[in-house]
């Protein structure tokens, strides 16, 4: 199995994890971090297409590499304002909670950091 | 001469890979930060600085070579920043560790 | 050998992740998430995108991690109270069923691409030349598809705009993030003196040096971000606050110069951001030199985040 095969295969099993923790995971943080994952996924399927598309003495398709960049910024930009809503909402509210009503706040764990 | 280059880049990197292991048995055994700082130290600097050592052979130019060693460098100063400002950290937190 | 050295990085990326969802502690997590983000560099470099390597390491590995690790900083002790919220079995299992079948969905797509692959490769080799750049990625980022930047360039002042709208009433118009203070003695305040103008010139270089080789000016202005950032971080400045003409004007400098640029191509070229023949390359590097600081202006605040403090006279 040749590295683009091996790559593209690695990112959808990437994909995967990333959605499972999307899902399931109650903080806003923590969805954001697993949003990140399923977005680097994307990124490297779309980059084992560029790599099986080399040609004409260049090692991959330069067009799906190029609008790689642009994906990567873009994601970093959307993961930004992403974050400013979160922090947001904590300086509002209180608390990061999606939940229709707010829970009782629990105290951290003693000897925590 | 070339065997001997290519014979220094394998002793030169096998090492350089030595103190990247050793710091990172460092890392998950020693007890507390200070210790595993210090662990992280070795890897950088020395481990770095054999695999540049290693890598320089075989670059085409006298400038890329300058380059190579000027990444080494900068690791090392960011990495005694970053070590010296972990350590302060730990040492405000938990006055006695 | 390299069959062995990919698939042992596919594993340690595939690892990482599981990391970055299961890690009970947010802090561990986004620890976890950096180093993922260093290690998609080298299967970048694997894969043969040097510069999407670098714009990963800078970007996703360098700027991402330094706001998340922020956001983690500022939202500790909320963790405990969402750990309670945890879905029950049922839901669990639902979403593990979800993101499977979206993973063998995807698999199937992929063990069974065109073969031979389809590929604009031979396309941009025939007609790169007219653009006087080296670089094809260059090439495609200002030449072929110039619109695409163009309209990123203009999604991220957006998406500055969304973080500064998202300030409280007494800050409006103020300070973004708050005064960090520093020893001035100390080695924060000595690296944010020793680094920058280090980095300012190796930033200088991979934008100037991505017109024939792997760099561009996305690396390029990432860098100089990280440069002001330190400076701010070390309380050897401070933000700016966000009503000033200066800033604002020099926010949208760069993309104004590339659509002057392109509707100037739409007069003697014929199309919208066409290049005249032979002004190819200089007016590449123009509109590079107009995005750049507009570039490290938009990355450096979307890291320091909404206004919070009122404007100082």
């Amino acid at each position: 199995m040749n590295e683009a095969t091996l790559f593209a295969l690695c990112a959808v099993l990437l994909v995967g994890a990333g959605l499972y923790g999307l899902i399931v995971n109650p903080h806003p943080l923590r969805k954001i971090l697993a949003f990140n994952v399923v977005g680097s996924g994307v990124f490297l399927l779309l980059g084992a297409i560029a790599r099986r598309g080399a040609g004409a003495g260049f090692g991959g398709d330069p067009v799906p590499q190029a609008l790689l960049i642009t994906g990567i910024v873009v994601a970093f930009s959307a993961t930004a304002l992403a974050v400013a809503l979160l922090l947001r909402l904590h300086d509002a509210a209180g608390s990061v909670t999606l939940a229709s009503e707010v829970p009782p706040k629990v105290e951290p764990d003693a000897g925590s950091r | 001469m070339s065997v001997a280059l290519n014979v220094l880049t394998v002793v030169a990197v096998v090492a350089g890979a030595f103190f990247f292991l050793a710091g990172t048995v460092g890392l998950l055994r020693f007890p507390d930060t200070l210790t595993r700082l210090h662990a992280l130290t070795k890897a950088d600097n020395l481990g770095l600085g054999l695999v540049v050592l290693g890598l320089l052979p075989h670059v085409g130019s006298v400038l890329a070579g300058i380059k190579l060693v000027a990444i080494w460098l900068l690791v090392l100063l960011s990495g005694a920043v970053a070590s010296q400002l972990i350590a302060r950290a730990t040492r405000q937190r938990d006055p006695d560790a | 050998m390299m069959e062995a050295l990919n698939a042992g990085l596919a594993l340690l990326l595939l690892a990482l992740a599981v990391w970055t969802i299961v890690a009970r502690d947010a802090f561990a997590a986004v620890a976890g998430f950096i180093a993922y983000g260093l290690l998609l560099t080298l299967a970048w470099v694997q894969l043969s995108g040097v510069d999407v390597a670098l714009t990963e390491a800078a970007i996703g590995g360098g700027l991402t991690g330094a706001l998340l690790i922020g956001a983690v900083g500022r939202l500790r002790d909320t963790e405990a109270t969402a750990r309670v919220e945890r879905p029950k079995a049922l839901t669990r299992a639902l979403a593990a069923l979800v993101a499977g079948a979206v993973t063998v969905a995807l698999a199937l797509c992929v063990l069974t691409l065109p073969d031979p692959a389809p590929t604009l490769a031979p396309d941009v080799a025939a007609n790169i030349a007219a653009t006087g750049v080296g670089n094809p990625i260059t090439a495609v980022l200002l030449a072929f598809r110039a619109m695409d930047t163009l309209l990123e360039a203009i999604v991220l002042v957006f998406a500055l705009i969304g973080v500064w709208s998202l300030a409280p009433d007494r800050a409006w118009g103020g300070r973004p993030g708050v005064r960090h203070v520093a020893d001035p003695n100390g080695i924060l305040a000595y690296i944010a003196r020793v680094l920058p103008p280090i980095g300012i010139i190796v930033g200088m270089y991979i934008f100037w040096a991505g017109a024939d080789h792997p760099g561009g000016k996305f690396q390029g202005a990432t860098i100089l971000a990280a440069m002001w950032l330190l400076v701010m971080m070390a309380g050897l400045t401070d933000a700016p606050p966000i009503s000033r003409a200066w800033l604002r004007i020099g926010l949208v400098a760069g993309p104004l110069v590339f659509i002057a640029i392109g509707l100037a191509g739409a007069v003697t070229a014929g199309a919208f951001l066409a290049y005249p023949d032979g002004y190819a390359k200089p007016l590449i590097i123009v509109i590079e030199l107009a995005l750049m600081p507009t570039l490290a202006l938009i990355l450096a605040l979307l890291l320091v985040g909404a206004p919070q403090r009122t404007i100082q006279r």
